[in-house]
């Protein structure tokens, strides 16, 4: 057990001191078994339509109902095209299973929805706290392991399966057993070029794919406090990534004032009510980690993924390492079929690398924050001529909108972008926005597996700003001699 | 859910660490509607050496012969051995299901991904963790002896090699007792409804804003 700050002595009157994951599982605990497996509370319910229709159908089957469909916000994001809207989904399996949520929608009686068509349609991550339909303090949970994302709101916010949705669907609850707690503190200034993408890339280069497995991640220390909320999203985004269920940070003012006005947060005197509560959600002084990992963020420098996992990522500066070097048995198999998967060689520098497509977007980096950063990049240059596509697929609606009112679009089109409507779109190609065997995309997503993004595709994960270098340089390239 | 209580069968080594729910099943097949049918495409990319799509007769489609599950040796297994972090990535159901309708009982790793871990025992698929150095082992066994078959009684919580090793592992009671008696978790958690009720009406004094339906 490690101490996050020196402990203070405790009148018998003090509570012990407690993180803020304790504090927000205390809070939704409903009932707790023999053996610590406890019935949790689950706030905010987000649906879409790949990890549903087993969920609703399992309901129906067994005569059950939504327990509270005021949870429950709703969107179609994965399957949907992001070109042609307007005419429908051509491949007649993903089709259905769009319409098949617009039906579940309907016949349970759903309230929030926004289907394809709507507005406010987007990628479920972006368009939760665009909304404000994530809170501080609250649970939220989704069919998607990706829900790491809105613990940026000090909420708990995990993804689970689809068996778990019904459950959730069925009861308000899941049964759950309390995680435990990992400390990652980033202290320091991050340099010119440096985002939260190449922080959580670090992060995850440190402790590995399976580091922050069975934890609950806190992230902080003043260069997570320095980012913006789009930018603590990303880091905790990619939490599940680093094998944590659950990332978050903890409220101060930017939580606060992003959420003021949004249209699902409490509104005038009970916005300053949950205020008041929100401000309570930080780890106490004194309050103990399971485990505590500490960063100099000044040392984090722009991240390339170079293989098929995201732990194996490194600096823009340097050469792809060599398996050869590598002692552990398991770990160099991996890198050499990660190498040849990849069509690397050992030492090549990572700047040398060239690329065929471009893709910015994903519940990681698709918020305005993040076109705005990666326009910066591409303002007044074009897109190198050796890249048959480069795309910028906003988060969601309303930010494509927000994009096109500062006039990005115009500079991404200009440069030879492509601009399109929102969705997951080629973070894992359930539309047809796919790479083919052996191209290579600069990917601002957050997953770099085999096939991921197509089958035989290869994928390097980096920042928004670092994809549009790439997009400019037709290979990678460091941002911080661009900008 | 169906019961788990004691199996035996044969073991696969699949020696890979981080294997993903991308690999165990590829997203073009997460666009079914259904439950079932993911069997066939288990780690499609690495079964089949051409590109699989939903509603392709996959009997037609040519085998990797060096993808171990297609080895005549490791026909009908219905124990998976595999390396650390096994699951990782998404939090797709349809990884278990595609396991499960392979023929797979139970996985043996040194590590599991949380949600993938959690999902297995929805689905009546047993995942056991054992050390680094007994899945070295079982590997070591598995290669040298053609048809090795496992007992695992989840009761007794063990693993056993016949005749030679046995192998104790850990589990949730909650977890087992599900598992043993393939209880259904939404009836056991509508037992507290009361409780969920008392809980709500307790929150929303406190904190109204999260439960807008009951404002006026």
């Amino acid at each position: 057990m490690t101490n996050f700050a020196q402990t203070s002595p405790q009148s018998p009157l003090q509570t012990q001191p407690r993180t803020l994951y304790d504090k927000l599982w205390n809070a939704h605990v409903v009932h707790t078994e023999s053996d610590g497996t406890a019935l949790i509370y689950i706030d905010r319910h987000l649906v879409h339509e790949v990890t549903s229709p087993q969920a609703f159908e399992g309901l129906e089957i067994n005569g059950r109902k939504p327990w509270r469909l005021k949870s429950i916000l709703a969107t179609a994001d994965h399957n949907v095209p992001t070109l042609g809207r307007h005419e429908g989904i051509t491949d007649a399996v993903s089709r259905l299973q769009v319409e098949t949520l617009d039906k579940n929608i309907e016949k349970f009686g759903v309230r929030d929805y926004f289907g394809m068509n709507d507005a406010r349609q987007g990628i479920v991550h972006v368009i939760g706290p665009e909304q404000g339909a994530t809170l501080p303090g609250m649970t939220v949970v989704c069919g998607d392991s990706h829900t790491s994302t809105h613990g940026a709101f000090a909420a708990l916010a995990f993804g689970i399966g689809t068996s778990e949705v019904e459950h959730v669907l069925a009861t308000q609850c899941l049964v759950a057993k309390k995680s435990t707690s990992l400390l990652i503190r980033l202290d320091g200034n991050v340099g010119r070029g440096v985002t939260a993408k190449d922080i959580v890339l670090a992060i995850i280069g440190k402790i590995g794919t399976a580091g922050g497995t069975g934890y609950a991640i806190e992230f902080a220390g003043s260069a997570i406090r320095a980012l913006s909320m789009e930018g603590r999203m990303t880091v905790c985004n990619m939490a599940i990534e680093a094998g944590a269920r659950a990332g978050m940070v903890a409220v101060d003012d930017k939580t606060i004032e992003y959420l003021r006005g949004r249209p699902y947060a409490p509104q005038a005197a009970q916005f300053d009510q949950a205020t008041a509560y929100w401000r309570t959600l930080h780890s106490d002084i004194g309050a103990v980690f399971d485990r505590v990992v500490e960063m100099d963020a000044a040392q984090i420098t722009p991240q390339v993924t170079w293989g098929t996992s995201p732990e194996m990522v490194a600096s823009i500066a340097a050469n792809v390492p060599d398996p050869a070097k590598e002692t552990d048995p398991v770990k160099r198999e991996a890198m050499e079929r990660a190498l040849q998967y990849m069509g690397i060689n050992p030492g090549t520098p990572i700047a040398e690398i060239t690329i065929d497509k471009v893709f910015i977007g994903s519940c990681t980096n698709s918020r305005i924050e993040d076109l705005r950063a990666a326009a910066g990049v591409v303002n007044g240059r074009r897109v190198a001529s050796n890249v048959k596509l480069a795309m910028v697929v906003p988060g969601s609606g309303l930010v494509k909108r927000q994009a096109e009112a500062e006039g990005l679009d115009q500079v991404f089109l200009a440069a030879g972008f492509e601009w399109r409507e929102p969705g997951c779109s080629m973070c894992l190609g359930m539309n047809d926005d796919r790479l083919s065997p052996g191209e290579r995309c600069a990917s601002t997503s957050n997953r770099n597996f085999e096939g991921r993004q197509g089958a035989g595709g290869r994928t390097h994960l980096v920042s928004p700003e670092m994809a549009a270098a790439a997009a400019i340089a037709g290979r990678f390239a460091d941002v911080r001699e661009i900008l | 859910m169906e019961p788990f209580r004691v199996h035996t069968g044969l073991m696969a080594p699949l020696d890979r660490a981080n294997v993903d729910t991308d690999a165990i099943i590829p997203k073009q097949f997460l666009k079914s509607i259904k439950r079932t049918g993911f069997g066939e495409n288990a780690f499609d990319e690495w079964r089949y050496m051409d590109h699989g799509e939903p509603g392709v007769d996959n009997s037609k489609r040519p085998l990797n012969p060096n993808f171990v599950l297609n080895l005549p040796r490791y026909k009908g297994a219905t124990i998976l051995l595999t390396r650390k972090n096994f699951g990782c990535g998404s939090s797709r159901e349809h990884a278990p299901w595609a396991l499960q309708q392979f023929g797979f009982r139970a996985i043996i790793a040194p590590s599991f991904a949380d949600i993938f871990y959690n999902n297995c025992f929805k689905n009546g698929l047993l995942p056991i963790v054992l050390s680094e150095l007994q899945v070295d082992h079982l590997f070591n066994v598995g290669m040298a002896t053609t048809g090795l078959k496992l007992n695992i009684d989840l009761e007794r919580q063990v693993v056993e090699v016949p005749g030679a090793e046995v192998y104790r592992f850990e589990v949730d009671d909650s977890r087992k007792q599900s598992l043993l008696n393939g209880w259904d978790e939404i009836g056991l958690t509508l037992r507290h409804i009361d409780k969920i009720r008392a809980y709500e009406a307790s929150r929303a004094s406190t904190e109204p804003w999260i439960f807008p339906e009951q404002r006026g």
